[in-house]
């Protein structure tokens, strides 16, 4: 029997675009390696109802979920586009805030 | 070039103001995303992969060093120290805060520029040849016709909800340097039997998913009803083009299902109805635009000795000047493009200090003026031959001095899926590794004229139909490939490029391209360029080569 999908909610913070990942105590976090991973249907709409609510209260833009997979102890997006994500431009000379310490 | 009056300088600050307060009153929440999504969307304002994106609108890639100057300010204060030069001549910033965008805005009405319909379903800015004003080939300036236009477009009320994006490029040399039959609206000035200058008008040209090049709908048109028969265009299009379906509701649909005669029928009508009226271009009004344009004094040199001897002595310098000036129309000066596509550099990226070198250079060698290219690069239009090795070096030693347009490595790309929400796969990267597989100049020269874009999703930012090689990232469950394209032409034999075969992935695009460039150069006939080569023997030399393995 398939594996349920293990997912993550992530979106922009308003004020500058930031990308964000809900985690514990519905906080939002800039390193998806702090982020809560979802692994059943009431997890998800946990996720859903706190962002949700993170929207009314203008913290974030456009959330959504992904879905991650188990990998070397931890977790990682399946998606190239949220690998970069997370990552920040593969570019070679532009890093996300967060990686940067910009 | 064009200096504001006191209603244009009250109108972008009004603009400027308008949004402050917009973004107000988002983050204090009496507006919705929803809500505000459009109205940040008219002000040049996307919400990214990482950011919010601001394009700033760069009207017919015009610019004065000071203006440039203002760019590398924001660029450094509310910015990553850098932009991004696009293939729409405009520019953008790829990590502005949303709250700090009103002084971007205010900031940059200060030098009259703005953010005003670089998106949404409207008229976006008017883009024009890079070398207007400079080339020997030139009819006429085509920017005092894109100012014009400009003015007639901006917030016109009719015009302000298309059924999609709406882009108009206007081309007044001989040779097309604008990509004008893949616009929406492409004119290209040309002189009638009576030596008369006017508009041949091509219309329903586009890239995208279905990419289309445009038809002549009028042979000629008069200079003075040219706004009276682009409204036309474009009030046929309101009424008759597509709503129901966002792939399906650019003019280039609607002329392709309609039939180019029964659309040229139509506008032709409407224009009947209305020509002769309030948008007859008055010829006084036509002098003062003109004016604004008026090309600078520059004095007829002979030959230089200097400049002679300095391509002698320096052999990366004359290779500069051979691929990377163009003949200016008074002797003994020359229009510079500089590179924005150093091997494994970011096409189109500028630094701040970059920006400042270009404008410095600008102000002392090229009369204040800049230009940006829509192959992501920019041009110095006005520098005497006297000056070239002095422009030259001061570009190496601000890393700008790579000699490759209108070569391989001068590879058009969009941000991708580095940046860009669209996007399916990555294209700056694979821009990045071609151009440092050819980064040996000499190599490069020897390969020739050659175009090559690439686009990180079918929307074709990166023009990659118009690319004599053309690469398109694909997404194959989650895994990016690269679709490959040969024959593509953006100039006057525009062409869109065939599908080679099956998309490769993105660890063999350099391997392919290699491949089609060795059997190029396998194939190739004395001083026959690789477009003409692929003309000549269609792509299944390149196919076999290709595919012979695989």
């Amino acid at each position: 029997m398939r594996k349920p999908a293990i997912q993550v909610m992530t979106a922009n913070r308003l004020t500058d675009g930031v990308v964000l990942y809900l985690a514990r105590d519905d906080q939002w976090v800039e390193q998806l390696g702090d982020a809560r991973f979802a692994k059943t249907d009431n997890a998800v709409e946990q996720l859903q109802a706190a962002a949700d609510a993170a929207v009314q209260d203008r913290l974030v833009i456009g959330p959504y979920l992904f879905t991650v997979e188990a990998f070397d102890g931890g977790f990682r997006p399946i998606s190239q586009r949220e690998h970069i994500r997370a990552l920040g431009p593969t570019v070679g000379t532009d890093m996300p805030a967060a990686a940067s310490g910009v | 070039m064009y200096a504001y009056d006191a209603f244009d300088h009250a109108f972008v600050q009004d603009r400027a103001n308008e949004f402050r307060e917009q973004v107000a009153r988002r983050l204090a929440g009496a507006l919705t995303e929803d809500e505000f999504k459009p109205l940040r969307l008219m002000n040049g304002l996307y919400l990214q992969l990482h950011a919010y994106m601001l394009r700033v609108a760069i009207p017919y890639g015009t610019l004065s060093a000071d203006q440039m100057r203002r760019l590398a300010l924001i660029a450094r204060r509310w910015d990553r120290g850098y932009g991004h030069f696009t293939t729409r001549q405009n520019i953008q910033f790829n990590w502005p805060a949303l709250v700090d965008v009103p002084d971007i805005l205010d900031s940059l009405a200060e030098v009259e520029m703005h953010a005003i319909q670089p998106s949404g379903n409207c008229i976006r800015n008017v883009t024009a040849d890079p070398f207007s004003g400079a080339a020997a080939d030139e009819i006429e300036d085509s920017r005092v016709w894109a100012e014009i236009i400009r003015q007639w477009s901006t917030l016109h009320p009719e015009f302000a909800f298309l059924p999609r994006k709406f882009k108009i490029a206007v081309t007044g040399a001989e040779a097309d340097r604008t990509a004008v039959k893949f616009h929406d609206i492409g004119l290209r000035m040309r002189r009638n039997a009576e030596g008369e200058v006017g508009f041949e008008v091509i219309v329903g040209g586009g890239q995208g998913r279905t990419p289309i090049v445009g038809v002549t709908i009028r042979e000629f048109l008069p200079k003075q009803h040219l706004l009276s028969y682009l409204e036309a265009v474009l009030r046929t299009y309101n009424l008759l083009g597509r709503r129901d379906n966002l792939y399906k509701a650019r003019i280039k649909i609607l002329v392709a299902e309609t039939g180019a005669a029964v659309f040229t029928e139509a506008v032709e009508a409407e224009w009947e109805r209305i020509r002769g009226g309030a948008l007859t271009l008055p010829q006084d009004e036509i002098h003062r635009i003109e004016a604004h344009f008026a090309p600078p004094l520059l004095v007829a040199a002979l030959a230089d000795g200097g400049y002679a001897a300095a391509r002698l002595q320096s052999p990366d310098f004359a290779a500069w000047c051979r691929s990377n000036l163009f003949t200016h129309r008074i002797p003994g000066h020359a229009v510079v493009t500089i590179s924005l596509k150093p091997a494994g550099g970011i096409p189109g990226d500028a630094t701040a200090e970059q920006m400042e070198a270009v404008a410095d250079l600008a102000d002392r060698y090229a009369r204040g003026e800049i230009r940006v290219t829509h192959e992501q690069n920019l041009v110095l239009p006005h520098v005497r031959e006297s000056n070239l090795f002095a422009v030259w070096q001061a570009l190496v030693a601000a890393d700008l001095g790579t000699a490759n347009v209108g070569l391989i490595s001068d590879i058009i790309a969009c941000p991708g899926l580095d940046y860009c929400n669209l996007a399916n796969a990555r294209a700056i990267p694979v821009a990045q590794r071609i151009s440092r597989h050819f980064a040996d100049p000499a190599l490069v020269e020897e390969i020739g004229p050659i175009t090559l874009n690439i686009s990180g999703c079918i929307n074709a930012c990166g023009h990659h139909h118009a690319g004599h090689i053309g690469i398109l990232g694909v997404d194959k469950h989650g895994e990016e490939f690269y679709q490959i394209t040969l024959g593509g032409a953006a100039d006057d034999d525009a062409a869109i490029g065939q599908i080679l075969g099956p998309s490769v992935p993105y660890d063999g695009v350099v391997e392919a391209v290699d491949t089609i460039i060795q059997t190029y150069r396998a194939v190739r006939q004395t001083d026959e360029r690789f477009i003409d080569t692929v003309r000549r023997t269609g792509i299944n030399p390149f196919k076999e080569a290709l595919y012979a393995d695989r």
